[in-house]
C-alpha cells in the first residue's frame, strides 16, 4: 500500500549478486528478480534476466523468458518479491518510465546505480498506482525462517 | 468448453480477484470484447486504439501473440490465454 513505510530485508549474498549483475552488464541496464514464497516478503531465489533491449537507458524482460519464469513461480507458489534493474548514468531512483510500467504492486522495486565505479547506490521502492515510496534496505547475513 | 484467460495481479480488480476467467470468441479481439461484458474495464487495460498495448504481453498457450496475429489471432475452445504486464522501464523516457 502506498504511503505505508516498509523495509526490504535481503541477504548479503543476494545483495552482492544484484550489484554484481549490474556491474557486469554496465554500461547496459541489467534486470532481474528475486523470487520468494508467495506472501512471505522473503526474497530467496535470485534470477538474473536478459535485458531484451540491451540498452543503456531502457530495459525489458524478454517476453518468452518472462512467461517461463512466471509459470515456474506459479508452480512453486512463489512471487517476484524483488524486481531489480540498474541505471548506468543516473541516480538509483525510479524514472517516469519505471513508474509508468511498474506492474507488480506487491514487489520491492530495487534500483542500483552503476554511475560510480567505486561506490554502490542500492535503493528500494514500492510503486503503486504511480506513487513511489522509498523503503529502508536491511542487509542481513541470513534471512530468518519464520 | 471455453477459453481460459489468466489474469495478472494488477488486473484482478476487474475480475473480483479471480486469477483466471473464461471467455469465448473466434479471435483474441472477440475474446477481449466478450470478457469486457462480465469484467468491465479489462479490455481497456490490454487494448488501445492501435491494438495490443505495447507493455502488455499476451500469450496464446505458450506463444507471444505478437508473433502470431496480434488481436486477429484465431482462438478456440481449450486454449489458454495468459496476460502479463511487461517488466520494463529504464533511466530515460522515450520522448
Amino acid at each position: 500500500m502506498a504511503g505505508v513505510p516498509r523495509t526490504l530485508t535481503i541477504e548479503r549474498a543476494t545483495y552482492d549478486a544484484i550489484v554484481g549483475h549490474a556491474r557486469r552488464d554496465h554500461p547496459d541496464e541489467a534486470c532481474g528478480i528475486v523470487a520468494g514464497p508467495a506472501g512471505s516478503d522473503r526474497p530467496t531465489r535470485f534470477v538474473p534476466m536478459a535485458n531484451a533491449e540491451r540498452s543503456p537507458t531502457f530495459y525489458r524482460f524478454d517476453p518468452q523468458e518472462q512467461l517461463v519464469l512466471w509459470r515456474e513461480m506459479d508452480d512453486r507458489d512463489e512471487e517476484p518479491v524483488v524486481i531489480y534493474h540498474s541505471h548506468t548514468a543516473t541516480e538509483a531512483y525510479p524514472s517516469r518510465t519505471d513508474i509508468s510500467y511498474a506492474g507488480e504492486p506487491t514487489a520491492h522495486y530495487v534500483l542500483v546505480s552503476t554511475r560510480d565505479a567505486d561506490s554502490v547506490e542500492f535503493r528500494s521502492f514500492r510503486i503503486v498506482d504511480g506513487v513511489v515510496t522509498e523503503e529502508e534496505v536491511r542487509v542481513v547475513s541470513t534471512l530468518q525462517v519464520s | 468448453m471455453s477459453i481460459e484467460v489468466r489474469i495478472p495481479t494488477i488486473l484482478r480488480t476487474h475480475t473480483d480477484g479471480q486469477k483466471a476467467v473464461d471467455g469465448k470468441g473466434e479471435t483474441l479481439d472477440d475474446l477481449f470484447a466478450d470478457l469486457d461484458v462480465r469484467h468491465a474495464g479489462l479490455r481497456d487495460r490490454v487494448v488501445d486504439e492501435n491494438g495490443l498495448r505495447r507493455f502488455i504481453n499476451v500469450y496464446l498457450n505458450d506463444e507471444d501473440v505478437r508473433f502470431l496475429g496480434g488481436l486477429a489471432t484465431p482462438v478456440e475452445d481449450g486454449d489458454v490465454v495468459t496476460i502479463l504486464p511487461a517488466v520494463a522501464g529504464g533511466a530515460v523516457t522515450g520522448g
